[in-house]
C-alpha cells in the first residue's frame, strides 16, 4: 500500500510540473492540448473584431481579448493556437476542437442549455443603419418611426428575433447569411434600414458604404436590445470557471476597457431611438 | 416419377407444379425481405442508441421541446414556398416549351432562334441554380431599380424561372423527339402545315410521354424555392435558420425536412405510379 501510495504522489508532482510550465493552477490539464490554448473564430473573421481575418496577430478587439484571457490563464502567445468555425460548428454535438470561441456570440438562455458562456466580454446595443440614398435617414428615430422600415438583418445574429419581438416592423424582415449580404440588399433599395450590433454599423458606415448612416441605437434598457457577447464553451467544460475569473480580473483594472478604447469606435455621438414615441 | 401433383390432394383451388414452385419461391423471398428489414431497423434502433454521443446528438436534432415551440413557425413559413412554388411552376412550363419549340425549329431562317436556345439551355444548365438566384436576385435589383420592381421575391422567382426552364425545356425536347416519325409523315401526308402538326399531333404525344419526368422536376422545384432565402425571402429554411441560431439546435431543421417531406412524398409516389402505369402500356 505504502509503496502505491507513494507512486501516485510521485505522479501528482511530475503532473503539476509538467503543467506548470506554462498554464497557472486554474487552466491546468483542463484544455483540449497539454500545455496549449485552443481558441476558435469565425471563418472569416469580420473587423472590428479581428483586423484582417488574421487573429494570429492579436489585432482587433476579439483578437486583444483572447491574448489577453490566455495571458491571465498562463498561455503566452506562443501557447495559443487559433481554428475557425461557423457558428454552426460551434454549437453542433460532439466533441469541440477548441477551448473557447469567440465571434459576437450573444449570451441568450435558450443558447445557454446546449453550450455554456463565459460572463460577456463586451455589451453593446443595436443600431439602425439606413442609406441617404433613398431619403429614409430622414425618419425619426423614435419607435413609431422605425416600425415604419422595411428591415434586413443577418439571420444568424439576435437581430431577427429583436425586430419580431420588440420593434413589430409592419412589413416582413429580409434575413441574410453574413453582414456583406445584409449590406448589399440595403445598398440594392431592397430593404429601408438594416440592423447591426452598434461597432458593426459604426464600421459599416465609416467603411463599407458611401451614403451609410446610423439612424440610432436602440436604448440599453430595452429587453433583449443590449447584446452581451460571451465565450462559448463546450456543456461542462471546466475552463469556464477560470475564464470567467480572468475576465471579472480585467474587467475590474481596467485592462477590458483599455482594449476598448483601443479597437473599438465610440458610439457617443449616435443617437439613441425614444421607444416611448 | 409420374403421379399427381401433391398441391392438388384436397386443395379448395389445384395448383400446378410450377405455381406451387413459384408461390413457395415467393413466400421465401417475402420471408427473407422481412427478416432482413427487421435486422436492419434493429440495428438502427438498438445501436445507433448505444453511440456514446447518441444523448447529445438526441438533444441537438431531435428535441421535442424546441420542435413543439418552433413547428407553428416554420409551418406559416413553408406557406411562403408554396406560394413562390405555384408562381413559378406555370411560368418555367410555358418558358420551357417555348425553349423546346426554338430549339426544335428546322426553318434555316429561323437558326438565329435555335442557336439562342441552344445558348440558354447550355449556360443555365451549366450554372449551379444557387449562383443565378444569387447573380439575379442581387445584381439586377442593384441596377437602381426603383421598389417594389427590385423586390427579392420576383428576382428570386425569375432566377428559378430561368434556371428550371433550361431543364425542363431538354424534357420537352426529348418528348418531342421521341415521337416517331411516321406520326410526322402521317400528319403530313393529311396536308397539316407545320405548326398544326406540333399542336395537334407531336405535342399532345410529347408531353404525356414526359409527364413522370415532370412531376420529378416538380418536387426538386419545391425544395429549391427555399435557396431563395439566400436573398433575403424568409420561408421555411431561413425560419428554421433563425431558430437554430436562437436555441443553438438543429432540431428546427429536422422540423423542416418533416414539412418537406409530408409535401413532397405524395408526389415522387404519384410520379412513381404514372412511370409504372406508362411502362405497363409499353410492355403491354
Amino acid at each position: 500500500m505504502k509503496s502505491i501510495s507513494l507512486k501516485i504522489a510521485a505522479s501528482l508532482v511530475a503532473a503539476s510540473f509538467a503543467f506548470s510550465v506554462s498554464a497557472n493552477e486554474c487552466s491546468s490539464g483542463k484544455t483540449l492540448a497539454d500545455g496549449m490554448l485552443t481558441i476558435a473564430t469565425g471563418n472569416p473573421a469580420y473587423y472590428p473584431w479581428v483586423i484582417d481575418d488574421a487573429p494570429e496577430s492579436g489585432q482587433g478587439f476579439e483578437a486583444a481579448v483572447a491574448y489577453a484571457v490566455a495571458d491571465k490563464l498562463g498561455y503566452d502567445k506562443a501557447h495559443v493556437t487559433w481554428v475557425r468555425t461557423s457558428f454552426d460548428g460551434a454549437i453542433q454535438p460532439g466533441a469541440k476542437n477548441f477551448d473557447f470561441n469567440l465571434q459576437q456570440f450573444s449570451i441568450l438562455p435558450e443558447r445557454a442549455e446546449v453550450v455554456d458562456f463565459s460572463v460577456p466580454y463586451y455589451t453593446t446595443t443595436k443600431a439602425v443603419v439606413v442609406t441617404s440614398a433613398t431619403g429614409k435617414d430622414k425618419t425619426p428615430a423614435t419607435l413609431s418611426g422605425v416600425k415604419g422600415l422595411k428591415f434586413g438583418a443577418g439571420a444568424g445574429l439576435s437581430a431577427a428575433t429583436f425586430l419580431e419581438n420588440v420593434v413589430k416592423p409592419t412589413a416582413s424582415t429580409l434575413l441574410y447569411d453574413d453582414v456583406a449580404n445584409t449590406v448589399a440588399a440595403l445598398q440594392a433599395n431592397q430593404v429601408d434600414a438594416v440592423i447591426f450590433d452598434l461597432p458593426t454599423a459604426l464600421f459599416v458606415t465609416a467603411v463599407q458604404m458611401d451614403n451609410g448612416k446610423i439612424l440610432g441605437q436602440f436604448p440599453t434598457d430595452v429587453n433583449d436590445s443590449p447584446d452581451h457577447f460571451g465565450m462559448v464553451f463546450a456543456k461542462g467544460n471546466p475552463l469556464k470557471s477560470c475564464v470567467d475569473t480572468a475576465l471579472t480580473e480585467m474587467k475590474s483594472d481596467g485592462t477590458l476597457a483599455a482594449i476598448e478604447d483601443k479597437w473599438l469606435a465610440s458610439g457617443a455621438g449616435v443617437p439613441v431611438i425614444d421607444m416611448s414615441k | 416419377m409420374d403421379k399427381t401433383p401433391d398441391t392438388a390432394r384436397g386443395e379448395p383451388r389445384a395448383l400446378t407444379r410450377r405455381q406451387a414452385y413459384e408461390q413457395k419461391a415467393r413466400r421465401k423471398s417475402l420471408l427473407i425481405a422481412a427478416l432482413s428489414s427487421a435486422f436492419a431497423i434493429a440495428l438502427l434502433v438498438v445501436f445507433v442508441p448505444m453511440a456514446p454521443g447518441w444523448e447529445a446528438v438526441q438533444r441537438s436534432f431531435f428535441n421535442w421541446n424546441v420542435l413543439v415551440k418552433t413547428f407553428p413557425k416554420l409551418l406559416s413559413a413553408f406557406t411562403l414556398d408554396l406560394i413562390l412554388f405555384f408562381a413559378a411552376a406555370p411560368a418555367i412550363f410555358f418558358l420551357a416549351l417555348v425553349i423546346a419549340l426554338m430549339r426544335n425549329v428546322t426553318r434555316p431562317a429561323l437558326y438565329p432562334l435555335k442557336l439562342f436556345a441552344i445558348v440558354y439551355i447550355d449556360v443555365l444548365r451549366s450554372i449551379p441554380v444557387i449562383l443565378t438566384i444569387y447573380l439575379i436576385g442581387f445584381g439586377v435589383p442593384g441596377l437602381g431599380l426603383l421598389p417594389p420592381w427590385n423586390s427579392p421575391y420576383i428576382w428570386g422567382s425569375v432566377a428559378l424561372v430561368l434556371a428550371y426552364a433550361a431543364y425542363i425545356a431538354e424534357v420537352f425536347r426529348t418528348g418531342i423527339e421521341s415521337i416517331h416519325e411516321s406520326q410526322r409523315s402521317a400528319a403530313r401526308s393529311l396536308g397539316l402545315s407545320e405548326t398544326s402538326m406540333m399542336r395537334y399531333v407531336v405535342l399532345p404525344q410529347a408531353i404525356r410521354r414526359v409527364v413522370p419526368t415532370l412531376v420529378n422536376f416538380l418536387v426538386a422545384l419545391l425544395k429549391d424555392v427555399a435557396l431563395l432565402s439566400f436573398i433575403g425571402p424568409v420561408e421555411v429554411l431561413r425560419q428554421a435558420g433563425v431558430y437554430k441560431s436562437l436555441f443553438a439546435n438543429f432540431t428546427p431543421y429536422v422540423g423542416a425536412a418533416i414539412i418537406f417531406l409530408v409535401a413532397t412524398i405524395p408526389a415522387i409516389r404519384f410520379a412513381d405510379y404514372l412511370m409504372a402505369k406508362q411502362n405497363a402500356q409499353r410492355t403491354r
